[in-house]
C-alpha cells in the first residue's frame, strides 16, 4: 500500500510514472470494486490519457509535486465532463458542465482523476447504505458498512484504489468512514475549503476535506484543496498556509483535553481501550492530559437533525425535473410533475430529511425548532471555546461503535443518527476535526481517534497526528482483500 | 354608508446594475432565451450566490434619498416555493432584517374633484431580492418554455405604509416613487420591460372605523393607468360585496386590462407557507459607515431640494419649479439654458410650453431634443432684447427644430426682425383705424379692450414684424 508521499517521491525520482500508478490503480479497481462497490464512475481511458499527459509534462520539466498522482473524487464535487450523481437517481443523468473549486484545484496540481466515489445520497447517511448505486462494503469486512457519507472514498483509499480521495463532512462524513475503514481524514475549519461546485446538503455545515492513509498525506492534499474562493461567500479570507509546516513539531508540553461526555455510557469497550492506549502514547510523546467538559454534547444530535434537514429541504428544492436531472415519464399537471419526479428521484432517507426540514421551517414551528436549534448551536460552540481555554486540542472517539453490519440498522434511522454523537458538535461549531486510526477491535474492525482543534489549527492537528504515526503503525495496516 | 379606501403599495424596482444580484451574468433586456445565465441563475448543483455590491449601493442611495434608516447589518433569507421559473426552488430575498427601514415621500395629488394637495406617505421598508425567470406559453404546442435571462435580476422591493386613501393618491405615490428612483438613477424606469412593477393592497372600511378591512392584493401592475383602473374597479367591487352582505376574503388577484376587471389568482387558503429562513450561503450584509457616507456625498441634489432652490434662485413659482424638476434631464436642460444667458422665467415658459409640447407630440424626451439648451438660450435672448416678438419666436423655434440652425441665422435670413420704425408702423395703424370706426367709438365710450383686437390687424399688416406693445401704444395715442 503506497502513501501519497511515497507516490510523490517515486514520481519525482523517476522510479515510477503516472501511467504506471494509474495502471496499478485501475488493476486494483478491476479486481475489487465489484465486491466493494466503492465507485460510481470509472473512466480508464480518461485516466490513462491524463497520466500520459502528466508523464509528458514531467519529462518536459514540469515539477508540480502532485503531477500525475491518481485521485478519486467523492461524487459530490462537480467536475466538468464527469457525471456528478451525488449518489442519487435524481442526478444519474447529470454530466457536470462546470467544475467545483476543489476539482479545479486538483486539476491545477496536475492530479489525475481515475474515478468518482460512491456515497450516501446527497451525503445523507452514516453507513453508505443510502446510495442509488447500492451500498459500499467495508474492505475490512464486506459484511459491514464503510461508514458514510464519504464511504466510497474511505473504502477506495483503504482498498488501495488511490492513495488519496476527496470527501465532505457535514456531521462526520469524513471522520466516521475514515474511522470505520482505518484511514486518516480531516474536516477543516468551516470556510477553508471552497464549497463552490460542491453539491449542497446543509450549507452552513458542509466542508470538503482529504482522506488518505497518513496525516502527512492529508496535509499535502489539504494544501491543494484549501484556499480562499470569492465564488463562495462563506469562504474565509484566510492567508494561504502550508499544512505540512508543523508535521515535525515535537509534542512536549502539548495539553490534550479529554471531554468526559465522550467517554460516558454507550462507548464500546474496545474503542475506549484503544483511545486510552493512544492517549498513553501521547503522554509518552510529552503531552499532558486535562479533564474537560463539553456539557451540551447530547444536544448536538437534536440541534443538528433540525438545522441540517432544514437547510437540505431548501437546497434540494432545485431538483424539480425542470432543467436537468431526472424527470418523471408520467404526464400530468405541473404539481404532478414535481411530485412524481421527486417521488421517483429521491431515496427514503433524503425524503425523510426533506420532510423533517420543511416541517421545522414551517409557519408556527420555526421558533420552536429552527431558532431553538440555532441557540443550541451557539451553546455548543461556546462549550468548545471554554474547553480551548484549558487545552490545545481535544481528543476522543470518533464513533461509539465500530462498523455495523449492512442492513442491521435499516429499520431504525434514529439509531443511526445517535451514532453521530461525537462528530456533530465539530460541524455545528465550524471547528476542524480529524480521525486517526489507533487500533483494531476484537472483531477485527478499525478504530479511529478523533482530534478536534480550534479554528485554523489544522497544521497543528496534522502535526499531532503525524507524530503519533511516526511511533505507531496502525495507519499502515491494510485489509485483506 | 360612506366608505373609506385604504391602499398600500409594494413596488418592485429593477436596479440598474450591469450584472445580476448574485452572479456575473448580464441583466440586459431582450437577449435570446437562456443566454444570460450563470451557473447560479440556472441553479446547477453546487452553484453559490455572490452579492453584487452595486445592488447594495443602489439600495443605500434609495434609503438616503427618502430619509430612511440604512441598516448597517441586514440578512438575506430564502423564500421557498416551487415554480418552473424559480430555478432554485427559493427566492433569495430579505425578510426579518431589510436593508432599508422607514423613510417618507411627499406626493402631489390631483384628485378627480377639488384642488391639488400635498401629502406625506411613510414607507415601511425596502429590501433587496432577486427576480424570477419568465414562463413562455406561446410556441410550445401546449407546453411551457422557461427563459431564465431575468432570473437573478436585482430588485429593490419598496413597501409603503397603508396610508393612501384613493386611487389618485396611489397613482401620485407611484409617480413620485418612479420619479425618485429614476432621478437618483437606481432604476431605468422602463415600465414596458417590467423595470417598475406595483402590487397594490386594497381594502375598504366604513368611514370612522379604526381597524382596517380585509385586503386583497392586486399583483403586478406595470402602468399608472392600470393602477388607477384596477383600484377603482376593486374598490367598487369590495363595496358592492360588503353592501350585498358578503365578507371580503383575503386574496391575491390579477387585473385584466382588456376587461378592466380584477379576478382571483389565489385565496388565503392557497397561500404558500414560504418557510423563510436566513440563507446559509450568504453572510449578513454589513454596510460600513464609510460606505454610507460616500454614497451620501455622491447623491445628486434631490427633486425637493432642487424645487426650493429653483423658486429661490430663479424666482419661479412652486408649480414651475415642480414641473421643471419632473426629471433630472429636464432640470438640467433648464439650468443650462439659463446658464447660457436666457432669462429664467422665459426659459421656464418655453421649456414647459413649446419645447415640451413638441417633444410630446413627437414622442421624444428632453434628451433627444433637437434644439440644444444653448440654441434655446440664443432664441430667448432675441425675445428679451426685443429683436423678435413672442409670436415670431414660435415660428423661429419651429425652424430651429427642423433645420438645426441658430435663431440668429434664421432671423437674419428670413428678415424676421421686429419692426421698431415708428413711421412704418404708424402708416399701418392709420389704415387699420380707418377701416374700424366702430372699435374707435367703443374705445372712446370706455371699452378699453376694444383696441386690443386691432393690435392683431396691425401685426398682420406688418407681416408679424411689428412690436405688439408699440402697436397698442400708437393705436391709443391716435384715438385719444
Amino acid at each position: 500500500m503506497q502513501t501519497l508521499k511515497q507516490q510523490i517521491d517515486a514520481l519525482a525520482s523517476g522510479q515510477t510514472t503516472s501511467v504506471a500508478l494509474v495502471t496499478e490503480s485501475l488493476a486494483r479497481i478491476a479486481a475489487h470494486n465489484g465486491t466493494l462497490n466503492a465507485l460510481i464512475t470509472i473512466d480508464a481511458d480518461k485516466a490513462l490519457a491524463g497520466a500520459a499527459a502528466a508523464d509528458a509534462a514531467r519529462a518536459a520539466g514540469d515539477t508540480r509535486p502532485l503531477l500525475g498522482v491518481p485521485l478519486i473524487h467523492k461524487d459530490i464535487f462537480c467536475h466538468e465532463g464527469w457525471k456528478t450523481s451525488c449518489g442519487s437517481k435524481m442526478l444519474d443523468n447529470f454530466i457536470a458542465p462546470y467544475s467545483s473549486q476543489v476539482a479545479e484545484n486538483c486539476d491545477a496540481a496536475g492530479m489525475v482523476v481515475i474515478a468518482r466515489a460512491n456515497m450516501d445520497e446527497f451525503a445523507m447517511g452514516s453507513a453508505n447504505e443510502n446510495s442509488f448505486y447500492g451500498p459500499v462494503k467495508n474492505p475490512w469486512n464486506t459484511q459491514t458498512v464503510p461508514g458514510g457519507s464519504s464511504g466510497g472514498s474511505a473504502a477506495a483509499v483503504a482498498a488501495g484504489f488511490s492513495a488519496v480521495a476527496t470527501g465532505t463532512d457535514t456531521g462526520g462524513s469524513i471522520r466516521q468512514p475514515a474511522a470505520f475503514c482505518g484511514i486518516t481524514g480531516i474536516k477543516p475549519t468551516y470556510g477553508i475549503v471552497s464549497r463552490y461546485g460542491m453539491v449542497a446538503f446543509a450549507s452552513s455545515l458542509d466542508q470538503g476535506g482529504p482522506m488518505a492513509h497518513t496525516a502527512e498525506d492529508c496535509a499535502l492534499m489539504l494544501n491543494v484543496m484549501a484556499g480562499f474562493d470569492e465564488r463562495d461567500s462563506t469562504s474565509l479570507e484566510h492567508a494561504k498556509e502550508d499544512y505540512t509546516r508543523e508535521l515535525n513539531t515535537p509534542l512536549a508540553g502539548l495539553k490534550i483535553g479529554l471531554p468526559r461526555e465522550y467517554f460516558a455510557e454507550g462507548l464500546n469497550a474496545d474503542i475506549a481501550a484503544a483511545i486510552n492506549a493512544a492517549v498513553e502514547q501521547y503522554k509518552a510523546l510529552g503531552a499532558t492530559i486535562v479533564d474537560i467538559s463539553l456539557p451540551n454534547t447530547k444536544l448536538a444530535i437534536p440541534s443538528y437533525y433540525v438545522i441540517a434537514p432544514a437547510e437540505a429541504s431548501s437546497n434540494l428544492s432545485r431538483f424539480d425535473g425542470v432543467r436537468y436531472g431526472h424527470r418523471t415519464a408520467k404526464t400530468g399537471s405541473l404539481d404532478d410533475m414535481y411530485e412524481q419526479t421527486r417521488a421517483e428521484g429521491f431515496g427514503a432517507e433524503v425524503k425523510r430529511r426533506i420532510l423533517t426540514g420543511a416541517y421545522v421551517l414551517s409557519h408556527g414551528y420555526y421558533d420552536a425548532y429552527y431558532l431553538q436549534a440555532q441557540k443550541i448551536r451557539r451553546l455548543i460552540a461556546n462549550d468548545f471555546q471554554a474547553a480551548f481555554e484549558q487545552c490545545d486540542v481535544i481528543m476522543g472517539p470518533v464513533t461509539p461503535t465500530t462498523a455495523w453490519n449492512i442492513g442491521e440498522k435499516n429499520a431504525d434511522p434514529i439509531a443511526v443518527y445517535l451514532e453521530d454523537i461525537y462528530t456533530l458538535g465539530v460541524n455545528l461549531a465550524g471547528l476542524p476535526g480529524m480521525s486517526v486510526p489507533v487500533g483494531l477491535a476484537s472483531n477485527g474492525l478499525p478504530i479511529g481517534l478523533q482530534i478536534i482543534g480550534n479554528y485554523f489549527s489544522e497544521a497543528k492537528m496534522l502535526g499531532i497526528a503525524h507524530q503519533y504515526q511516526q511511533v505507531t503503525d496502525w495507519h499502515t495496516k491494510a485489509p485483506q482483500l | 354608508m360612506k366608505w373609506e379606501v385604504v391602499i398600500g403599495l409594494e413596488v418592485h424596482t429593477q436596479l440598474t446594475t450591469k450584472s445580476k444580484i448574485f452572479s456575473a451574468a448580464s441583466t440586459a433586456f431582450g437577449a435570446a432565451p437562456n443566454t444570460q445565465t450563470a451557473v447560479v441563475d440556472i441553479a446547477l448543483p453546487g452553484a453559490l450566490p455572490v452579492m453584487n455590491r452595486g445592488a447594495v449601493e443602489r439600495a443605500i442611495q434609495f434609503g438616503l434619498a427618502i430619509g430612511a434608516k440604512v441598516n448597517r447589518k441586514s440578512i438575506f433569507a430564502r423564500k421557498n416555493y416551487f415554480y418552473p421559473d424559480l430555478p432554485k426552488g427559493y427566492q433569495i430575498s430579505q425578510f426579518e432584517l431589510p436593508v432599508v427601514e422607514g423613510g417618507a415621500i411627499t406626493i402631489q395629488v390631483q384628485p378627480a374633484k377639488g384642488d391639488p394637495y400635498e401629502k406625506v406617505i411613510n414607507l415601511t421598508r425596502a429590501h433587496l431580492e432577486e427576480d424570477a425567470g419568465k414562463s413562455v406559453h406561446e410556441d410550445f404546442h401546449g407546453a411551457s418554455g422557461i427563459d431564465l435571462n431575468r432570473a437573478g435580476t436585482p430588485l429593490l422591493e419598496i413597501v409603503s405604509e397603508p396610508e393612501m386613501r384613493s386611487a389618485a393618491e396611489a397613482v401620485a405615490y407611484a409617480k413620485a416613487l418612479y420619479s425618485l428612483v429614476t432621478w437618483i438613477g437606481i432604476c431605468d424606469g422602463n415600465m414596458q420591460e417590467g423595470s417598475f412593477r406595483c402590487d397594490v393592497n386594497v381594502s375598504v372600511r366604513p368611514e370612522g372605523q379604526a381597524e382596517f378591512g380585509t385586503r386583497r392584493e392586486i399583483k403586478n401592475l406595470n402602468s399608472f393607468k392600470f393602477i388607477e383602473q384596477a383600484i377603482k374597479y376593486e374598490v367598487q367591487w369590495q363595496i358592492d360585496e360588503i353592501e350585498s352582505g358578503r365578507k371580503i376574503q383575503q386574496a391575491t388577484i390579477l387585473f385584466d386590462p382588456d376587461s378592466g376587471e380584477t379576478r382571483m389568482m389565489r385565496s388565503k387558503e392557497d397561500a404558500h407557507d414560504y418557510r423563510y429562513f436566513p440563507d446559509p450561503d450568504l453572510p449578513p450584509l454589513v454596510i460600513s459607515e464609510e460606505w454610507v457616507e460616500r454614497v451620501q456625498r455622491e447623491l445628486p441634489e434631490l427633486p425637493v431640494a432642487m424645487q426650493a432652490r429653483f423658486a429661490e434662485q430663479y424666482g419661479l413659482s412652486a408649480y414651475d419649479a415642480r414641473t421643471l424638476t419632473a426629471s433630472k434631464e429636464l432640470a438640467a436642460f433648464f439650468e443650462a439654458t439659463v446658464a447660457a444667458g436666457a432669462d429664467a422665467k422665459l426659459a421656464a415658459n418655453w421649456i414647459m410650453g413649446d419645447i415640451s409640447a413638441t417633444l410630446n407630440r413627437e414622442e421624444k424626451t428632453i434628451a433627444d431634443c433637437p434644439v440644444s439648451s444653448d440654441a434655446l438660450a440664443g432664441l430667448i435672448k432675441r425675445i428679451s432684447d426685443n429683436t423678435i416678438n413672442n409670436k415670431t419666436a414660435k415660428d423661429v423655434l419651429k425652424k430651429m427644430w427642423e433645420s438645426g440652425d441658430a435663431a440668429d441665422v434664421i432671423i437674419e435670413r428670413d428678415g424676421l426682425k421686429q419692426e421698431t420704425d415708428t413711421g412704418a408702423i404708424e402708416a399701418i395703424v392709420d389704415a387699420v383705424l380707418a377701416a374700424n370706426p366702430k372699435a374707435i367709438e367703443e374705445y372712446r365710450s370706455g371699452k378699453e379692450k376694444a383696441l386690443n383686437a386691432l393690435v392683431g390687424q396691425v401685426m398682420k399688416g406688418s407681416g408679424g414684424k411689428a412690436n405688439p406693445g408699440m402697436a397698442l401704444e400708437l393705436l391709443k395715442k391716435k384715438v385719444s
